[in-house]
């Protein structure tokens, strides 16, 4: 049975078909809910897209947490089902408190659109199970609020934890550790900058963020194999 | 109604225009018909000085669907895969407020693919300013290219690609062009305002203050020292509006709940419901209150003209009507029936029980005055052409490759397209910085190459051959890429039209166009002219940005312009003459001299190389081709090498050898393929009558010429840094 995987529609997300494209082309069954429902269909994998969301307007993700369908998605998570926020979705996780830290500008104040080289450094999640621990992965970000910020306890509890999950070998916004890609405590919600839909066919440039994506999926069939 | 007797004037018509209109109408024009007509009539909406001359441009082609006329040229791409493609201008707007400018010529062309019921899909700015050694000029950059970043990243539509030019022309007048591509998802939509009865439904912002005047003051006059106080003129962007306008759009043209769409544009609520009945043979009898407004005490004058941002207009079927209002609220889009078409032929806007506006809908869009305003050739021409063209040698030939690779003119642009999003909808199998960009059309597995390309210098010195020129380098860039060239989108930007020396300009632009267009078989599908580029009398060079779509039978099959692998072998294919230095780079750059006359084309012998470019990506034999064209084989060549992380041997042959590298000698490429398919190559050069020449081969870490050699990493630093090195220069 293919993995079922919810791709949340806000008012001003874009990305929606990339990784409605990119969980396809992975053997996943995705399917779109838009933000204003209050119900998610009975799925394995919830995603939050990139964009701008409600038009990134107060400050990015700060209007969607309040969009009706969040209450489901935390639900979800709590439930322990798997929730990955790329980009947009991750600054979204942030603001809803579902994930650690905040997103602010890029240390360079500029937008930046280009490939960066990822570090795999904590390969023990749902989220990076197929890579070895210190893989690098080329995907690309696409943001204008990237530079992840916490406060200090904050961050020694997230190293202690390894829940800094995916760093940049080059840091390209001010990301407080590097980091690119974080999970929360329990380990079922991941937020990243970087866009690993944008990753899965050679053509594009890279198939590195099938890693990614993958892993999530082979987390799903595995499960499913233990409690059947 | 009266109104002061020089109110027309200062809408920007002339004495005998108002007589035109007074003669059509029977009478006096109300104030609300004036601002009306001031907007239709404007150069800017109604092409009155250009048409004359656009006549002459061909424009059909069996796989051109649409053609001018409408929103955007639509040509079929492959079988039953069709494209919009159009090209528009915010050059006046971006002088005056850089962001905003820009950002709302991003929503406007985007718009215009929308209304062909298209999906925009890609974005390509092509911007010329000052030279960067001026801290306005820096403001403007940052300002034009800020704005784009955020209004097309917003709406989720990729940059692509696009040129970054400077020249001190466009100082005091920079040109921001945009093109988009659209690609049809289920129906073509018209501008037509069909069946009697039909709704008129308003969809998108409310109408505000902001615009007035966009069309007429700002697009269709000179400026001068104060311009900065049009700045209320130009309009204010809202991304996140447009990227709803765009899905909600889409999801009534895929349901079928439209019978007539068009965006609205310059000259606001007027020309839409215009053009639309003009074109239908109806009418419109509209009632202004239901008009949703931003600020409640809008003249109707104003409410008419306003170029408020992000909004359509639909006709729709009275059965379908709630059906597409509950749509839009779905998206949190406002949208209001303003009225309905009629059969009168007329434009009727009603406030309660008065009439401010009872026009004929073609006295509108139709029947603007159209001048053949006279030509003359410039006297200056000839002192230009006699004048020192800069192609001595250089005092260091090592130091003049590192100079001109360095310029802000050629240096890699990373600077400007990082801040552009051009990956989303996983289509961009070429990006930015390449020849063409190559895009692979979502839910197809097609593939089209797209290239915007507007030498102005050599318009400068030659305007016929300067446009042939630049149909040719935008036919030569797709076809690097493997595609074949199909049509064009032209964005004309001139100076003053009542200049005789500007329109012989723009007669000869257009002449030249024309002819290379009808040799390449590539239709005009559309575009747009933008006249009154100058600033205190100073014109900009005629600048004709020429957009080149073209086809690609599978998205894998394109040729990439990065040297592949040590060992591969370089060839320049196409002949170089030496003394094609007049105008280019390196008489500019390096001997600070644009004189002389442009490079000449054989439109044969570049036809010939589209062919045998076409057909080794069709056979796969060739690991990478580029264009020659700015700063000659020599930048070729860097470019290519510095796109692959590799480095070159080669050795360019007899003659001097700053001309041999530098000249700009149209019609040739830098080839690379590995050995063993050297013999292919040949046979497909001989078979297209393309001289093929081999130069050399891809080594791992220097640029060697055989006179001199520059280590990789010192020509990267130069080539990568060398734009961003002048943004941060402090101006002394």
């Amino acid at each position: 049975m293919k993995a079922k995987v919810a791709i949340v529609v806000f008012p001003g997300s874009n990305c929606e078909q990339d990784c409605h494209r990119a969980f396809s082309l992975l053997g996943a069954e995705p399917v779109m809910v838009w933000h204003a429902d209050t119900e998610l269909p009975n799925v394995d994998l919830v995603v939050l897209p990139g964009g701008f969301a409600h038009g990134d307007y107060l400050r990015t993700g700060a209007l969607a947490r309040f969009s009706p369908i969040m209450s489901a998605v935390q639900d979800h998570a709590e439930a322990g089902g798997l929730v990955v926020g790329i980009c947009n979705g991750f600054q979204i996780l942030c603001e809803a408190g579902m994930l650690p830290g905040a997103l602010r500008k890029n240390s360079g104040l500029k937008f930046l659109c280009k490939w960066v080289t990822l570090r795999v450094d904590n390969a023990d999640t749902a989220f990076t199970s197929l890579a070895a621990e210190g893989r690098l992965l080329k995907i690309p970000i696409n943001h204008f609020e990237g530079n992840w910020y916490a406060e200090p306890d904050e961050l020694d509890r997230l190293r202690g934890n390894g829940q800094i999950v995916l760093r940049y070998a080059e840091n390209p916004n001010g990301s407080l550790d590097d980091a690119a890609g974080i999970c929360n405590e329990a380990g079922n919600v991941f937020g990243l900058m970087p866009h690993p839909e944008r990753a899965c066919e050679e053509l594009l440039g890279s198939r590195d963020g099938r890693v990614l994506l993958g892993s999530l999926l082979d987390r799903i069939e595995s499960s499913r194999k233990a409690s059947a | 109604m009266s109104f002061a007797p020089e109110l027309h004037r200062e809408l920007g018509l002339t004495d005998d225009e108002l007589e035109a209109i007074e003669k059509r109408l029977g009478r006096e024009p109300s104030h609300t018909e004036l601002a009306m007509f001031s907007v239709m009539w404007s150069e800017h909406c109604s092409y009155k000085s250009s048409r004359v001359h656009l006549r002459d441009l061909p424009t059909e082609a069996p796989h051109v669907l649409v053609g001018p006329g409408e929103g955007a040229g639509i040509v079929e791409v492959a079988p039953g895969v069709s494209v919009a493609w159009k090209i528009e201008s915010h050059n006046h707007p971006s002088f005056v407020e850089p962001f905003n400018g820009a950002a709302t010529g991003v929503g406007g062309i985007v718009r215009d693919i929308l209304s062909m019921g298209a999906r925009p899909i890609a974005l390509m700015d092509p911007l010329r300013f000052g030279p960067l050694d001026d801290d306005r000029t820096k403001y403007l950059v940052e300002g034009v290219v800020h704005g784009i970043s955020n209004y097309g990243n917003s709406i989720g539509v990729p940059t692509v690609g696009g040129e970054v030019v400077f020249e001190d022309c466009y100082a005091e007048n920079p040109l921001v062009n945009v093109a988009c591509l659209g690609v049809i998802e289920d129906r073509l939509m018209h501008g037509r305002a069909v069946g009697e009865g039909n709704a008129v439904i308003l969809i998108g912002s409310s109408t505000g203050r902001d615009g007035i005047g966009g069309a007429s003051v700002l697009a269709s006059a000179e400026f001068d020292d104060a311009s900065g106080d049009k700045r209320p003129s130009v309009q204010v962007g809202d991304p996140f509006t447009e990227k709803l306008l765009i899905e909600a759009c889409l999801e009534l043209v895929r349901n079928g709940l439209l019978a007539g769409f068009q965006d609205l544009g310059a000259g606001g609520i007027s020309c839409p419901t215009s053009e639309m009945a003009s074109k239908a043979g109806t009418g419109m009898r509209l009632d202004i209150e239901q008009v949703h407004l931003r600020e409640a005490d809008m003249e109707p004058f104003e409410i008419m003209i306003s170029e408020s941002q992000e909004r359509m207009l639909a006709v729709v079927d009275p059965a379908n009507v709630d059906q597409v209002l509950s749509v839009c609220t779905k998206w949190e889009l406002d949208a209001r029936v303003l009225g309905e078409v009629t059969k009168s032929g007329r434009v009727e806007v009603h406030r309660a029980d008065e009439v401010l506006a009872d026009v004929p809908a073609d006295a509108l869009a139709e029947e603007g005055p159209v001048y053949s305003r006279p030509i003359e050739e410039p006297q200056w021409l000839r002192d230009l052409h006699a004048a020192e063209v800069g192609d001595a040698a250089p005092p260091d030939l090592q130091e003049a490759f590192l100079t001109l690779l360095g310029s802000p003119a050629i240096a890699s642009k990373r600077w400007v397209w990082e801040q552009y999003d051009h990956m989303i909808f996983l289509g961009t199998v070429q990006g930015p910085g390449g020849d063409a960009a190559v895009i692979r059309l979502p839910g197809h597995e097609v593939a089209v190459a797209v290239s915007v390309d507007g030498p102005g210098r050599y318009c400068y010195l030659d305007p016929y051959e300067g446009a042939r020129l630049a149909v040719a380098e935008a036919a030569r860039n797709v076809a690097a890429t493997g595609g074949t060239p199909l049509a064009i989108t032209n964005c004309l930007n001139f100076g003053n039209p009542e200049k005789p020396e500007v329109m012989w300009q723009f007669a000869e632009v257009v002449r030249g166009i024309g002819d290379a267009c009808r040799d390449l078989e590539t239709p005009v599908t559309g575009g747009n002219v933008s006249f009154y580029n100058e600033t205190n009398g100073r014109a900009i060079y005629p600048t004709p940005v020429i957009g080149m779509l073209g086809s690609i039978e599978a998205p894998e099959r394109s040729t990439g312009m990065a040297f592949v692998a040590q060992g591969h072998l370089i060839a320049l294919a196409g002949t170089t003459d030496p003394s094609d230095l007049g105008g280019g780079e390196y008489a500019k750059t390096i001997n600070g001299r644009i004189g002389g006359r442009a490079p000449r084309l054989d439109m044969g012998a570049e036809r010939n190389l589209h062919r045998f470019l076409i057909a080794s990506a069709r056979t796969g034999v060739l690991a990478s081709a580029h264009d020659c064209s700015e700063g000659g084989a020599a930048i070729a060549l860097a470019e290519s090498a510095l796109a692959g992380d590799l480095g070159f041997r080669v050795d360019l042959g007899e003659g001097e050898a700053h001309r041999v590298m530098f000249s700009e000698s149209p019609s040739r490429a830098i080839v690379s393929f590995s050995e063993d398919r050297l013999e292919a190559v040949r046979s497909l050069a001989d078979e297209t009558q393309v001289t093929l020449t081999v130069i050399g081969s891809v080594v791992s870490d220097s640029l060697d010429f055989a006179t001199f050699a520059v280590a990789r990493d010192v020509a990267r630093d130069v080539f990568e840094g060398g734009f961003s090195r002048a943004m941060s220069a402090s101006v002394t």
